[in-house]
């Protein structure tokens, strides 16, 4: 259906700062395939299709979303910022930094997901107590970790941005 | 102030070095294998069997084929080489041809232009089933009364295990049934692969996320009937693994797809479809009787041991041997009568599962040791100790115990961890058993604690030599090393280059990709990789470093011996020689490589007798949870553990995995089971498979016991498997102490709790 098959779709998708037109689409594209299969962006990773695991998380508009539950094609109006866009110079961001120094990526399969939902929390509450980091994650799981390290990473990254870091 | 000439330097062994992938996966900037891409690529799919058993009467695909956008419809009679393949015995198909044997069976595979277009072309074929009665309890298929479901029989495999006095009986007697549900590894980064055919067709290009790449290579080029070398893999990005790799899932269909339609083929399952392609642990009910002296000395185990393999062997009998040779725990014990069973149902295929067959036994032993502690007027702790096997002690195998075996202070040290905190009067509802639901009433709480011990063997078992190769270049004073062990999560890749780093003195090691380009490393499972594969990177640098030794030696007329590596430099021990390691190695390429074998193990005989295994590992772990008892909610506090792991390599990496597998232990423990109704799974998705999350994760605290196990190469043990083992029954083991409910089953579900 990518080819002479395809469905007659045409829209925009604004994402990280860039507008880009999405051709030939079957209106029943996910967001998160869109992004994967038609713009390039396979940083966003799913691994669940039903918004449990928090693999997909992109921001709309701000808010953490999971990428799979959003049609594309409604997400025409919105601001969409990827694991990809949350810097723009390609250096990597404080969060991105405190994961791997802290030890919070073995397969990385959920990191992506999990990088864009702490800088969610970060962004709107500066001085999260552990409980709340472990709410605010709760719906990105990951199977390698256990958890103890990412909750560093947290920590470390909360810690240094409170110290004007 | 003083200067130390010996502060370690950057990225060594024994640093909490950086995984070379980090940035790249936290950038998402990772190529996972569910990212490759290439040009004109068609996406593969694959229709399997709603029937746990079913005879095929016939199969249509011409209504798929119909459908504009497919390229290829195959089935079984598209195979051209063997038919079916398995990791032991060949006896799973690639497609079912005349019977499906569980749900979820592949029955066909198409190739289109859209995923969306390849799920029609999918609900286009039409399979005429003629459904037969399932064969799907365990007990029932060891009956000589029913009909074998496979040709190879229903029994895949027994093993008896019988040692000593066969008619002791022990002043202290306890037994129990223990059982234990089917758990999913559930590794986020689901199959996937892209096959890219050769132009002439003749061969095969498959990039794949697995643990063991040569293995892959030989089934699949089987099937395919085509001749190794035309069948090349690279490892794809690897989402986790946790033994559900180890089994072909998608490849082979890849790969014909591939083969079928002459372009590159991409397939990767959804999360359903990953529940009914990969195998699971193995659902086992096991029987035991301890005999113990009245001062709790144990003297005696009874066991049988029965798992439910499912449709196809996958690594059944090897699971099977791993749970009836670790019965006894990590306790001496002269006296055994086990009996194990691993048999072939019409439920979903069993194999690899972190802890492989351990977990099972170890669920059953240390709740008898718990019974037989109770039965003695013992405390857990106290039963433990008086029986702590050590080095030297023989297994009920006859084997001796050769590995460092600090299981006492694995005890003590765990129970030396500081308690959590007594939960507050007025909790936050998140801390609470229940958690956000906040389900449960703080005056309904109880804390209990719980223990557990465990013994795992390391490396394969029963003769066979999994080997690891690996290679090193130096050119320049920089090392480039390259392997074929599949980095799965684990983080071999940092390890690699730490040891390159202290090896050689250089500080830039590069990686070559990971591919069948090289010889195998065998599989990254059995917590053999650090051992294994450290051990051929190892070899393959101490013999670039040799070399190297042998070149400054000859340009400065002095013996090689005298050489070696301080910091960055090569050395002369007896002289005032320093060049730097860069220096030495300008202009030169050295180029070795290393196989690393595991000293040579005996399959077991009729009486299960023999040195089967090559190493041991050691574990203790003390549970603390809270307990809502009226709606029977659990809530695990706090996991204390101090871990046998010879010598801590990365104390980051060690943590990291230290606390991964607790997390996964817990999971067994009380939420993680795949529910079967008749054969049928009922729930396939995350939804419905509870997985834990950031808000189930316990306080772990841990002690890593360094005591370096001499036939290690690098003197440590493998540290992946043992935090998922005994961390199950203590977490049990503190809900019976919460509750006093017997809790005989693994996953604890709340009814258990509450009418158990």
């Amino acid at each position: 259906m990518s080819g002479e098959n395809a469905g007659n779709e045409f829209f925009r998708l604004t994402v990280n700062g860039i507008d880009h037109d999405v051709r030939d689409a079957w209106v029943g594209e996910s967001l998160l395939y869109v992004l994967r299969e038609r713009l390039g962006l396979p940083g966003t990773k799913g691994a669940c299709e039903q918004g449990e695991c928090g693999s997909c998380t992109v921001l709309m508009d701000g808010e953490a979303v999971c990428a799979c539950l959003v049609m594309a094609a409604s997400a025409v109006d919105s601001e969409i910022v990827t694991v990809e866009g949350l810097s723009t110079d390609g250096e990597p961001t404080d969060v991105q930094n405190t994961f791997v120094a802290a030890g919070g990526v073995q397969c990385g399969f959920c990191t992506p997901g999990l990088i864009v939902a702490v800088h969610h929390l970060l962004d709107r509450t500066p001085n999260p107590t552990d409980l709340e980091i472990r709410e605010a994650i709760s719906g990105n799981i990951c199977r390698c970790t256990g958890y103890g390290r990412i909750f560093e990473a947290v920590r470390l990254a909360r810690d240094a941005r409170l110290a004007g870091g | 102030m003083s200067t130390s000439t010996t502060t370690r330097r950057r990225g060594v062994l024994g640093t909490s070095a950086l995984r070379p992938d980090g940035l790249p996966k936290v950038q998402g900037r990772f190529a996972f294998s569910s990212d490759a891409w290439a040009d004109n690529m068609l996406w593969g799919a694959t229709l399997r069997s709603p029937h746990p058993h079913a005879r095929i009467v016939s199969i249509d695909t011409s209504g798929a084929l119909a459908i504009n956008g497919v390229s290829a419809v195959i089935t079984a009679d598209d195979v051209p080489g063997q038919l079916t393949y398995g990791l032991i015995s060949n006896d799973q198909p690639v497609f079912a041809r005349d019977v499906v044997r569980f749900a979820g069976e592949p029955v066909a595979a198409v190739a289109a232009d859209h995923p969306e277009t390849a799920r029609r072309a999918l609900a286009a074929i039409t399979v005429v089933y003629e459904v037969l009665p399932a064969l799907t309890r365990a007990e029932e298929a060891l009956d000589t009364g029913t009909t074998p479901i496979h040709p190879d029989g229903n029994v895949i495999r027994r093993q008896r295990i019988v040692r000593g006095d066969q008619s002791f009986a022990g002043d202290v007697v306890v037994e129990g049934t223990y059982d234990i549900g089917m758990q999913d590894q559930a590794f986020l980064g689901l199959e996937a692969a892209l096959a890219l055919p050769d132009d002439d067709g003749s061969g095969v290009e498959l990039f794949v996320a697995t643990q063991w790449l040569h293995e892959d290579q030989k089934q699949i080029a089987a099937c395919l009937g085509l001749p190794l070398d035309k069948v090349r893999l690279t490892l794809g990005g690897v989402g986790g693994a946790f033994g559900g790799r180890e089994d072909i899932s998608l490849q082979v269909h890849c790969c014909l797809l591939a083969l079928a339609t002459g372009r590159p083929i991409k397939m990767q399952y959804g999360r359903e479809e990953s529940f009914f392609g990969h195998i699971h642990r193995h659902p086992a009910t096991i029987w035991m009787r301890h005999h113990a002296d009245r001062d709790g000395t144990l003297r005696r185990v009874e066991a049988r041991v029965l798992m439910d393999g499912g449709a196809y062997a996958s690594t059944s009998s090897a699971v099977l041997i791993n749970a009836v040779t670790h019965v006894q725990g990590p306790y001496r014990c002269e006296n055994a009568t086990v009996d194990g069973y691993a048999v072939r149902t019409n439920n979903p295929p069993c194999g690899a599962m972190r802890g492989f067959g351990v977990v099972q036994a170890c669920f059953a032993h240390e709740s008898q040791m718990d019974k037989l502690a109770a039965a003695c007027g013992l405390d857990p702790v106290t039963i433990r100790l008086k029986n702590a096997m050590r080095t030297g002690d023989r297994l009920i195998t006859g084997q001796v115990v050769e590995s460092v075996a600090p299981v006492e202070r694995c005890i003590r040290e765990t129970a030396a961890l500081p308690l959590p905190p007594e939960l507050s009067e007025h909790p936050d509802a998140l801390q609470l058993p229940g958690g956000s639901g906040r389900t449960a009433r703080r005056n309904n709480v109880t804390r209990g604690i719980g223990w557990g011990v465990s013994i795992k063997n390391l490396m394969y078992s029963e003769g066979f030599d999994d080997y690891a190769t690996a290679r090193c270049r130096l050119a320049n004073g920089v090392a480039t090393l390259q392997f074929a062990t599949a980095e799965v999560g684990q983080g071999f890749v940092v390890l690699a280059q730490q040891i390159a780093r202290s090896v050689l003195g250089v500080d830039t090691v590069l990686l070559e990709p990971i591919s069948t380009a090289i010889g195998s490393a065998g599989s990254t499972s059995a917590s053999r990789q650090t051992w294994m594969s450290g051990g051929a990177v190892d070899g393959a640098c101490r013999l670039v470093r040799e070399r190297l030794f042998e070149q400054v030696a000859r340009e400065h007329h002095i013996d090689p011996l005298r050489l070696t590596i301080d910091g960055i430099d090569v050395i002369d021990s007896a002289g005032d020689l320093r060049v730097s390691v860069e220096d030495a190695s300008r202009g030169l390429v050295i180029d070795e490589t290393f196989e690393h074998h595991h000293r040579a193990t005996e399959e077991l005989d009729e009486n299960g007798q023999g040195n089967c295994h090559v190493a041991f590992a050691f574990v203790a772990h003390r549970a603390v949870v809270d307990v809502d008892t009226e709606l029977g909610l659990v809530k695990v506090v706090q996991i204390a553990t101090a871990q046998d792991v010879g010598r801590v390599l990365n104390p980051l990496a060690a943590l990291g995995q230290v606390e991964g597998g607790i997390a996964q232990g817990l999971g067994l423990a009380v939420m993680e089971e795949i529910v079967l109704v008749d054969g049928k799974m009922r729930n396939p998705s995350f939804t419905d498979y509870l997985l834990p999350t950031a808000l189930d994760a316990p306080e772990v605290v841990v002690s890593m016991i360094e005591e370096p196990e001499p036939q290690a190469p690098l003197g440590a043990k493998g540290i992946g498997e043992p935090p998922c083992i005994s961390v199950t029954p203590a977490i049990v083991a503190a809900i019976r102490a919460a509750t006093g409910k017997d809790l005989a089953r693994v996953p604890v579900r709340p009814q258990d709790i509450v009418f158990g």
